[in-house]
């Protein structure tokens, strides 16, 4: 049989593994960002909190720092958890739901570069969230962060796209074709207010802080507060493990649906 | 034609076998998709899967591409294991998808299948086959039926593969556009490429195939060469009450089948006027005559009713 194959040139050759992933995903981003409901959202709303919130209204400090820095390590999780969960589960579950996941199926295509197309994708938007919070905040409000903070902050937040993405895929392999994004704002905009991503931790509600501990999104929040200087304590290596574990639990998720698609079809 | 030279036939020509199911079943949980079936797809030919709806030709599909394993039996491609990438890098396939990336452009769909494959038709190329050159620079989203169609088309064969999987790639096509793709099949087929099809037309099959596989309900009931289909389904039944016997009968020019039925004789013929004539002449006393016609798809469900029904009812 192997024989048969590669005797059966010119297609015996192998395609370039690198080639599929970029193309993958590119097309993958240019696919969100022409999706208004994805490169629109993803982007407008942080941005708009941030102005309206931060620019027009934040004259205080929070703590020792400004508002403006401060609402951009917070606006900058709330972006890249919308951007990854967003990137990931609504394209999963509609490609998985109408049987466009199967097309690719019958392909060549190696399955983890339609993964890491979406990932990719998804830490693009996340950054290009953060830059464009930066950008504001440094033009119009008053923000002063030097080079190595800010690369350290956009590198956090970015990388701190995974643990979302992960539970982007555990969402996408559960939800309905079309009803992942409603799925997805059930956890997004709860979690992100109880994790102090819009009202500043120390102003919730005491019930609500002893709530934020146990969410993901605080955890990376106050990951990218310690860059700036206003972190609540607790060492960053407890924050990374928080997200590690959530991500390893989503993935298990994610691969107990994937498990149950194979066995429907296949 | 131009496109020969740089889209040669990479299939061995013979009575080669391209793929092969022997004896598969497959459950979906309490429903039998398939029973016991096999199938051989002779490389450089064009085999349609013939059945209506619900008749087991996706699941048929879907074992040949290694997206299913079978509950039981035995599904190899080249020879090969379906799930394997070396298979893989040779098929091609259009399968009934519900909705497909609509923001990106034609292009950049193929563009994006063709890097799967080790060496893929040129984009012009593609696009040329496919009847689509106009629509490169389209959104797949902005596209009418018939060119989604094409388009996924253009992605199965984009990788040059030798043998190509269309899951009733026409259904929902006007006739316009089911002829022009009729057309591009005939193409591929010209340069040598194995095509397995699924249709619920039987004049599909018979425009395109070699060999006709005719399912219904999980199980094989005919396969063939679309005439000697066409001479069990789309002919004329004639009952009758005759002294001749079915062994006479049978060996008359235009005759296909004879069956006996509660005491009449049923004449399964392709030229029924000539059959009549003989008959006449030969049995002077052949009483009750009874001649049914049927389009080809009526003939086509009678066929596939016939089985079920284990030979029931001939009567008009």
């Amino acid at each position: 049989m192997a024989t048969n194959a590669i005797s059966a040139a010119p297609n015996a050759m192998r395609p370039n593994v690198l080639s599929i992933c970029f193309k993958e995903t590119k097309y993958e981003f240019l696919k969100n960002l022409r999706l208004p409901m994805y490169s629109v959202s993803t982007i407008v709303f942080p941005v708009m909190f941030y102005v309206l919130f931060g620019l027009i209204m934040g004259r205080q400090n929070i703590g020792n720092i400004s508002t403006t820095t401060y609402l951009i390590a917070a606006y900058g999780t709330f972006g890249v958890m919308g951007a990854s969960l967003f990137g990931t589960a609504a394209g999963l579950a509609s490609e998985r739901g109408f049987g466009w996941l199967q097309v690719k199926k019958a392909t060549p295509m190696p399955p983890f570069a339609y993964f890491l197309a979406k990932v990719v994708m998804s830490m693009i938007f996340s950054a290009a969230d953060v830059v464009l919070l930066l950008i504001l905040g440094t033009l119009f409000g008053g923000v002063h962060l030097a080079p190595i903070v800010t690369a350290k902050l956009l590198l956090t937040l970015v990388v701190g796209a995974l643990p979302f993405c992960a539970m982007g895929l555990a969402i996408g392999y559960f939800a309905g074709p079309t009803s992942a994004p409603a799925f997805i704002n059930v956890f997004y905009l709860p979690m992100s207010f109880c994790s102090g991503l819009w009202i500043p931790f120390m102003f919730l509600p005491k019930f609500v802080q002893k709530i934020a501990i146990i969410l993901p999104p605080y955890h990376l929040s106050q990951l990218a507060l310690q860059q700036v200087g206003a972190g609540n304590g607790g060492s960053a290596r407890s924050h990374w493990e928080a997200l590690a574990g959530f991500a390893m639990i989503c993935l298990g998720i994610a691969w107990a649906g994937h498990q149950r698609d194979q066995k429907a079809n296949g | 034609m131009a496109t020969v030279q740089a889209f040669p036939a990479t299939v061995p020509i013979g009575q080669q076998l391209a793929a092969r199911l022997e004896q598969v079943s497959k459950n979906y949980g309490a429903v039998h998709a398939l029973k016991n079936f096999s199938m051989d797809v002779r490389a450089g030919e064009l085999t349609a899967v013939l059945g209506p709806n619900g008749a087991g030709k996706t699941t048929a599909i879907r074992l040949l591409l290694g997206l299913a394993r079978p509950t039981s039996g035995r599904v190899s491609v080249f020879g090969g294991d379906p799930t394997l990438l070396t298979t893989h890098l040779r098929i091609g396939a259009m399968l009934q998808v519900g909705r497909v990336p609509e923001s990106l452009k034609v292009h950049e769909h193929i563009d994006l299948f063709s890097s799967y494959y080790a060496a893929p038709l040129p984009m012009e190329q593609t696009l040329g086959i496919a009847g689509i050159e106009n629509l490169r620079d389209r959104k797949f989203g902005d596209l009418s039926g018939g060119q989604k169609q094409r388009v996924l088309f253009a992605l199965a064969i984009c990788g040059n593969p030798d043998l190509l999987f269309l899951d009733e790639p026409t259904v929902g096509l006007d006739v316009e556009a089911r002829h022009l793709l009729w057309d591009e099949i005939r193409q591929l087929l010209g340069l040598g490429k194995t095509v397995v099809l699924t249709t619920h037309y039987l004049e599909e099959a018979d425009a395109l195939a070699d060999r006709v596989v005719v399912i219904n309900k999980g199980s094989m009931i005919a396969q063939g060469t679309p005439e000697q289909i066409k001479a069990r389904t789309a002919g004329k039944k004639i009952r009758c009450l005759t002294r001749l016997t079915a062994t006479a009968v049978r060996d008359l020019a235009g005759v296909v089948d004879v069956q006996e039925d509660r005491g009449a004789m049923v004449i399964h013929t392709s030229r029924a006027e000539d059959v009549l004539r003989e008959l006449l002449s030969r049995d002077m006393e052949v009483s009750g005559i009874e001649v049914a016609g049927a389009g080809l798809e009526d003939a086509f469900l009678a066929l596939t009713q016939d089985k079920v029904n284990a030979g029931g009812n001939h009567g008009n």
